[in-house]
């Protein structure tokens, strides 16, 4: 199977009809149709209507469609799943993530709106959000919760306001955050995708970020507007060189097979698991993004 | 009614406008016959040619009922002359007048008051809004005869459209009528629209705010031309003359649209050294010019010229030695006024020179790609820039039919829907240009490629871009929107669309409701 | 579903979008629908059904809807129209 890539995930605001309309042509990776941040606390209820009729009438092309609902603890969120959740919905973002129980309660929920309106089991898939000290501490706990889970991410600037740091354009403050979110992923097997990069001017800014996450092993980021897509799909895009590196790898693995020898070298250099994991890895980059 | 050639009806004639010709083809009419040629003049020697008031300057050039006014347009929304004039002519109970604008703007929404009480009786050239709904609501006994930049030049030229008294307003003029734009309070650069009106009305009348000494240099209008001079206190509002810095879109669904327009000029191959390039000053336009100007610098090439309606953005280029000249038909904002006075390379153009296609050569026949933008788009490539989906007629041709002709790239950007509208249809309201002249459509949605440039089309396929069949645009268009219903009219003809060789393109009726 | 007689709204007036205002009557009169729409020409009836059809749907027989359209889609019209509805009923 291809692997699904979520190098950027979009966020759109949930009341906002245009933007609904035309999110699918940027080319995000997923699309987020926010129903908490970006809607005031009196269009709650017209947003959940907006984005429940656009899941089932806009086309929102290759993109994987998610939607981060209102937390659990609030009034609106269970309000927003029985909303929301229809065919077209591969994932639900769930926010203020702090303890296993959160993702518990909300895939218990999943399973019985599934069942209702009809849709295989496990078709809606959950994305925690984590943005807190507390959610920051049970990351691999949150991220191990459900088999639900797809990705897990961070909210920079709820976390940092808990923690009492201060945001900078360097980012040392997210530094033990995303650690134990891209440890979290690991352990669970799921992928770990980066906070937003809020200054929509700064583009060598996100691209020393997004250079950085990718170092670190993120699979992806959240972003708030298309223009940032471009250079976050470029960074994450393997080079020509990385690709036919890794392809010589897996070939010379398969060839020793056949030749049934332990030892593989290439170049002069010992191959062994890890080398063979990173360049299955490129390889699977490569053919999602449709290079091989 | 007869069908031309793209199958649109034309009656054979209209009472007020006179036989009507159907179009036959983009490239097809031959036109024969002589140029039409102003009275000769004469004036007494020394002394100077100025009235005392615009009132003398009318009797002087024997104002009579009927009679065919020009005027034009590079004050844009600042003008006053066009107000002025009309309003004296009211006043001195003068009626049945035809004016024959170059285009016309919001502030010239008085014209509405002279058409019903009678002073104006026919409009020849262009419209706007205000003006164009009266229009489309049958306000006007003759129908409104739309002409492009060049077709009117052409009229003019051609003695189809005869003007009685020509009015310039000069932003710069001295006491024996030579006159340029670069200079005073009201300077709005270029005069390239009115060139024709000077040198074949028969009477011709500068109104200016800044006489100087003579002799004014340079010369956009020389003195050979004009008749009389009328001092006043402003003939326009600065602030509404030139625009400031005209900024490039930061819609994301805009920029996307500009960044394909660009990826399509550059697979067609044209993108090389000389290359020559028109845009509008619209948002995507801009945007487009944008990214041209990245990929010319990446490719380490010069163009040869830049066109049209001159913005700052040009002028950065041409500064920035990306272009060899810039020929200017009238300048958008203040970096155009400053350049072309300043520039040797920026230069000045009549209309003619850029734009009509029955003299010895114009500028649009050299232009490599042209962005231009339209109201609707139908799957024969068809584009209309005159009536809006409702029907209304809201717009002038400008140089659309003109460049879409002339240029060797022609690429109609536009958004796939406006609100819910679909600007990809299966017909026109109104044919403007016809898409035998038109290449490529570029929406956020996919590209469509004229079936008629079937190797440019394999260009762009070959550079990944994505290209497909305009149907499917269309039938994308109306599965997000619905199906449009075709607005309502009757059957009376409230406009007629000449084409640039003088052919009629497409008549506009009166609609039946407008909101 | 009982008929309260308040006024309610939803939507706004940005492009794409369209705000409904409804105010649900006191007797069986019909759904009344003051439409402003650019697209009025070429998509009018298709607006008044949506509008007309979302309400049915929600049970209300009686109201007065204005409907300031700003080229709205009809997964918009009837979402906007639901909402300032059932704000309307909660009333």
């Amino acid at each position: 199977m291809v692997r699904r890539l979520r190098r950027t995930a979009l966020y759109i605001p949930g009341n906002d009809p245009s933007m609904i309309l035309n999110s699918g042509i940027f080319g995000a990776d997923s699309i987020v149709l926010d129903l908490e941040d970006a809607v005031s606390i009196n269009e709650k209820d017209s947003s959940r209507i907006l984005v429940r009729n656009a899941l089932q009438n806009v086309d929102f092309g290759a993109s994987e469609v998610v939607v981060r609902i209102n937390a659990l603890s609030t009034p609106f969120g269970k309000q927003d799943i029985e909303a929301i959740v229809c065919p077209r919905l591969d994932a639900i973002r769930l926010p203020k993530c702090e303890y296993a129980d959160d993702i518990m309660e909300l895939e218990k929920i999943l399973d019985r709106v599934e069942e209702e309106k009809g849709l295989k089991k496990g078709s809606v898939s959950i994305m925690p959000l984590i943005e807190s000290a507390m959610g920051s501490y049970n990351a691999v706990q949150i991220a191990k919760a459900s088999r639900r889970n797809s990705a897990v991410n961070f909210g920079g600037e709820d976390y940092t306001a808990d923690m009492g740091a201060q945001r900078t354009r360097e980012g040392a403050e997210l530094l033990d955050i995303r650690m134990r979110i891209l440890l979290a992923a690991r352990i669970a097997g799921i992928d770990a995708l980066d906070t937003v990069f809020g200054n929509l001017n700064d583009e060598e800014g996100l691209l020393e970020e997004t250079k950085l996450i990718k170092q670190l092993g993120f699979d992806g980021k959240s972003i708030i507007h298309p223009r940032q897509i471009r250079l976050i799909h470029d960074v994450f895009t393997p080079s020509e060189k990385e690709i036919n590196k890794a392809r010589r790898i897996i070939e010379a693995i398969e060839e020793a097979e056949k030749r049934k020898s332990g030892v593989v070298a290439l170049d002069g250099r010992m191959i062994d698991a890890p080398v063979v994991a990173k360049a299955r890895r490129v390889l699977a980059f490569a053919e999602a993004v449709g290079l091989v | 009614m007869n069908l031309n050639t793209i199958g649109r009806e034309v009656p054979g004639s209209i009472e007020g406008i006179g036989t009507l010709r159907p179009f036959e083809g983009a490239f097809k009419r031959i036109p024969d016959g002589v140029m039409k040629a102003p009275k000769i003049p004469c004036v007494e020697r020394g002394g100077d040619k100025i009235l005392p008031s615009l009132k003398d300057a009318l009797k002087e050039a024997g104002l009579r009922d009927g009679m065919t006014l020009s005027f034009h347009h590079h004050l844009r929304n600042g003008d006053y002359v066009v107000s002025m004039v009309l309003d004296l002519i009211a006043e001195m109970g003068f009626r049945d007048m035809t004016i024959a604008p170059t285009a016309l703007f919001p502030v010239h929404k008085s014209i509405i008051r002279h058409i019903e009480s009678g002073v104006v009786k026919a409009i020849q050239g262009s419209v706007n809004g205000p003006i164009g709904r009266l229009a489309s609501n049958g306000g006007l006994e003759i129908p409104v005869l739309l002409r492009s930049h060049g077709g009117r030049a052409r009229a003019i030229e051609a003695g189809d459209l005869s003007v009685d008294i020509a009015f310039i307003a000069a932003p710069s003029c001295d006491k024996y009528g030579n006159i340029n734009g670069v200079g005073g309070s009201s300077s709005c650069g270029s005069l390239g629209y009115c060139m024709a009106d000077a040198m074949y009305a028969d009477k011709v009348i500068a109104i200016t705010d800044n006489l100087v000494p003579y002799p004014l240099y340079p010369v956009s209008i020389p003195q050979i031309y004009v008749d009389y001079i009328v001092q006043v206190d402003q003939i326009g509002d600065p602030s509404g003359i030139v625009s400031g810095t005209l900024k490039i879109t930061r819609d994301p669904l805009r920029l996307l649209i500009a960044e394909h327009a660009a990826r399509v000029i550059e697979a067609s191959g044209l993108l090389e050294e000389g290359f020559s390039f028109q845009t509008g000053a619209g948002g995507i336009s801009l945007a487009v010019a944008g990214y041209v100007k990245d990929m010319m610098k990446d490719k380490k090439i010069k163009g040869s010229f830049g066109s049209g309606g001159i913005t700052g953005f040009f002028v950065q280029m041409l500064e920035e030695g990306m272009f060899d000249a810039l020929l200017d038909v009238q300048s958008f904002d203040m970096d155009a006024v400053r350049s072309l006075r300043e520039n040797q390379g920026h230069v000045e153009m009549s209309a003619s020179y850029y734009a009509n296609p029955h003299n010895k050569g114009c500028a649009v026949n050299q232009l490599d790609a042209v962005i231009l933008g339209a109201t609707q788009v139908d799957t024969k490539f068809n584009v209309n820039v005159n009536t809006e989906s409702d029907g209304v007629l809201l717009h002038g041709i400008g140089g659309h039919m003109d460049t879409a002709a002339g240029a060797k790239l022609t690429i109609i950007t536009t958004p796939l829907l406006r609100g819910r509208l679909p600007m990809i249809v299966d017909d026109v309201i109104t044919v403007t240009s016809p898409g035998e002249t038109i290449d490529v459509v570029v929406t956020e949605r996919g590209i469509a490629v004229n079936p008629m440039r079937h190797e440019l089309a394999e260009r762009m396929k070959a550079s990944r871009l994505p290209v497909v069949p305009i149907e499917k645009l269309r039938d994308e268009a109306y599965r997000i929107s619905g199906k449009p219903e075709n607005p309502k009219f009757t059957d009376r003809i409230i406009g007629v669309v000449e084409y640039r060789d003088g052919t009629v393109i497409d008549v506009v009726r009166q609609v039946i409701s407008v909101s | 579903m009982e008929i309260s007689g308040k006024t309610a709204q939803a939507g706004t007036l940005e492009s794409g979008d369209i705000l409904i205002t409804i105010t649900l009557g006191e007797e069986d009169k019909g759904i009344e629908i003051e439409l402003e729409s650019p697209s009025q020409a070429v998509y009018g009836q298709q607006i008044y059904n949506t509008i007309t059809g979302t309400l049915n749907d929600l049970g209300v027989r009686t109201a007065y809807v204005k409907a300031q359209d700003r080229g709205a889609l009809d997964c918009t019209i009837s979402a906007r129209v639901e909402a300032a509805a059932l704000r309307a009923l909660k009333k």
